[in-house]
């Protein structure tokens, strides 16, 4: 396998873009990227695209040929992932594949949802398909209601409490407000979390990454040809993925998700590292709970010590181990089709020293870490500073 | 809307309305709903059709403040996850009792009910809740 690396990114804001369409977000991000690197269209040899449920959020399917047409770069091969929220994780993996195989030089990888053209109900509907639609669905249950489960089971077994799981969103949209592309740019305070309202107990409404509009964009490139074309590459040095039962019910245990962990550790063994290598991590934290089983069974913090970590400050900016610098989910917005491309965005930046004012100090290696669904789908990259042409 | 249509709910009555699975002969072990491959034993599994037992016990549970479309009657509503006295586990709505007493660990039986009647023009589905029993 042929080493791999990030030359361009782009990225649109992410929030409600009722001026945009699909095809102008991933245009929009498809281009920064491209012209980010100095390459042109005819550049790139093919695209991979990350898109969980535009049938049922604007009715379009057939992404792969619309991406490769807005972007005016037909006739190279265009293909959809789909992967529920991992699906951008899961795109950027196929991309990597693709390049590290040989098959291609340059691909082009995005990621995008446009959420906000149809209502509350419908936008959870449509994301109820990431869970068992037959065993999960049919009962009355909702994504919220399913990382509820989880967190209760979490509560019970190690003491983590609604006001740790309430910490990460403080932080998260901390980090949000350093980030000019992030939805919410306003803090909010533990008091706040805790008077939200349960959406479903114990989680409240304010554990709950939002409904958004978005869309990323990563150039990859073999990296000896990067090194040639770009000053700054990013060199993916690990890309693993791991898949589990869809519906909780077929899991092992309630309080870990074993395909993060299954991932984490071949990621950790491919790049040679371990967790305390890393500098800093974008992980998914589609629900506060989410963030803390992440930071867990990605290993950076002992099982069930989490919310403790998260309460105490050292997942923080200038913490132990900065986790969701962009915001994350809760803070960014979570266009669930471009998570985990701007995930791979968010790594690139703070790895050219290029994250502003969230800019973690002495960042060379990052992490990101997507999930689908309630875990039945987990995507881990590991990603590397290296020096390219001056 | 969601999927209800008439012949997934026909195909899923026997799972839904009387809990049954399929068991493992060769490896022992029970499955709710029926799987079609043995994951533990694959080829050389050898599946039967089993009833499941209608009692178990609350693993993890929630309370719904905001309900998916079809639920919206029923919200607010308990959804927990009960793992059967096989081992078996299914994800299914608490209904009739006492809220103090829905907690980890509380034992609870199946009850049979109108689960939800979202589409006009199709059928009612129906199938297993849970009660908490003592």
């Amino acid at each position: 396998m042929r080493s791999v690396s990030i030359i361009g990114v782009g990225l649109t804001s992410f929030g409600e873009h009722w001026g945009k369409s699909f095809r102008e977000l991933i245009a929009e991000a498809g281009i920064l990227a491209i012209a980010g690197c100095n390459l042109e269209g005819k550049d790139i040899e093919a695209i991979y695209g990350g898109c969980m449920a535009s049938g049922r959020f604007i009715g379009q399917e057939h992404i792969g040929a619309l991406i490769a047409d807005q972007l005016g770069v037909t006739p190279i091969p265009a293909t959809r992932v789909e992967a529920a929220c991992a699906s951008g994780g899961v795109a950027l993996r196929s991309g990597y594949l693709a390049v590290a195989s040989g098959a291609h030089d340059i691909v082009a990888v995005g990621g995008i949802e446009k959420m906000t053209e149809v209502s509350t109900e419908q936008a959870g509907f449509a994301l109820g398909g990431a869970g068992d639609q037959e065993t999960e669905l049919f009962h009355g249950a909702t994504f919220p209601s399913l990382y509820a489960l989880m967190a209760r089971k979490h509560m019970k077994e190690f003491g983590t409490t609604e006001e740790q799981m309430a910490a990460c969103a403080v932080k998260n949209h901390k980090n949000a407000l350093l980030n000019p592309n992030a939805q919410f740019h306003r803090e909010v305070s533990i008091e706040d979390v805790m008077k939200s309202g349960y959406v479903a107990s114990p989680l409240k409404l304010l554990d709950c990454s939002p409904i958004t509009d978005g869309a990323a964009a990563v150039i990859l490139c073999e990296t000896k040809k990067a090194r040639k074309l770009c000053k700054n590459p990013v060199e993916i040095i690990a890309s693993t993925q791991a898949s589990d039962s869809l519906a909780l019910t077929g899991r092992k245990s309630l309080t870990e998700m074993l395909a993060t962990k299954i991932a984490a550790k071949q990621a950790y063994e491919h790049a040679k590292l371990k967790p305390k290598d890393i500098d800093f991590a974008e992980v998914h934290d589609c629900f506060t709970i989410a963030e803390i089983f992440a930071i867990e069974d990605l290993g950076f913090f002992k099982k069930g010590e989490g919310g403790k970590a998260t309460e105490a400050g050292k997942t923080g900016l200038n913490g132990e181990i900065p986790i969701n610098t962009s915001g994350g989910l809760k803070g960014k917005g979570h266009p669930v089709g471009a998570t985990g491309v701007a995930q791979a965005v968010e790594a690139f930046l703070q790895l050219n020293n290029a994250a502003e004012k969230r800019q973690v100090k002495n960042a060379n290696i990052g992490l990101t870490h997507n999930v689908g669904g309630s875990g039945a789908t987990a995507v881990v990259h590991i990603y590397k500073k290296i020096g390219g042409k001056k | 809307m969601p999927h209800s249509a008439l012949p997934l709910q026909w195909r899923r009555y026997p799972e839904r309305y009387y809990l049954k699975g399929n068991y493992c002969e060769n490896c022992k072990q029970s499955f709710f709903p029926a799987r079609t491959v043995c994951p533990n034993c694959r080829r050389k599994g050898k599946l039967v059709e089993k009833s499941m037992p209608h009692s178990g016990k609350i693993v993890s549970w929630t309370e719904l403040f905001v309900g998916p479309f079809g639920f919206e009657q029923e919200t607010p509503y308990f959804l927990a996850i009960v793992e059967l006295e096989n081992g078996a586990k299914a994800l299914s709505q608490i209904v009739d009792s006492d809220a103090k007493k829905i907690k980890i660990g509380a034992k609870v039986k199946k009850v049979f009910r109108k689960i939800s009647d979202i589409d006009p023009e199709g059928p009612i589905a129906y199938g297993y809740k849970f009660k908490v029993v003592g």
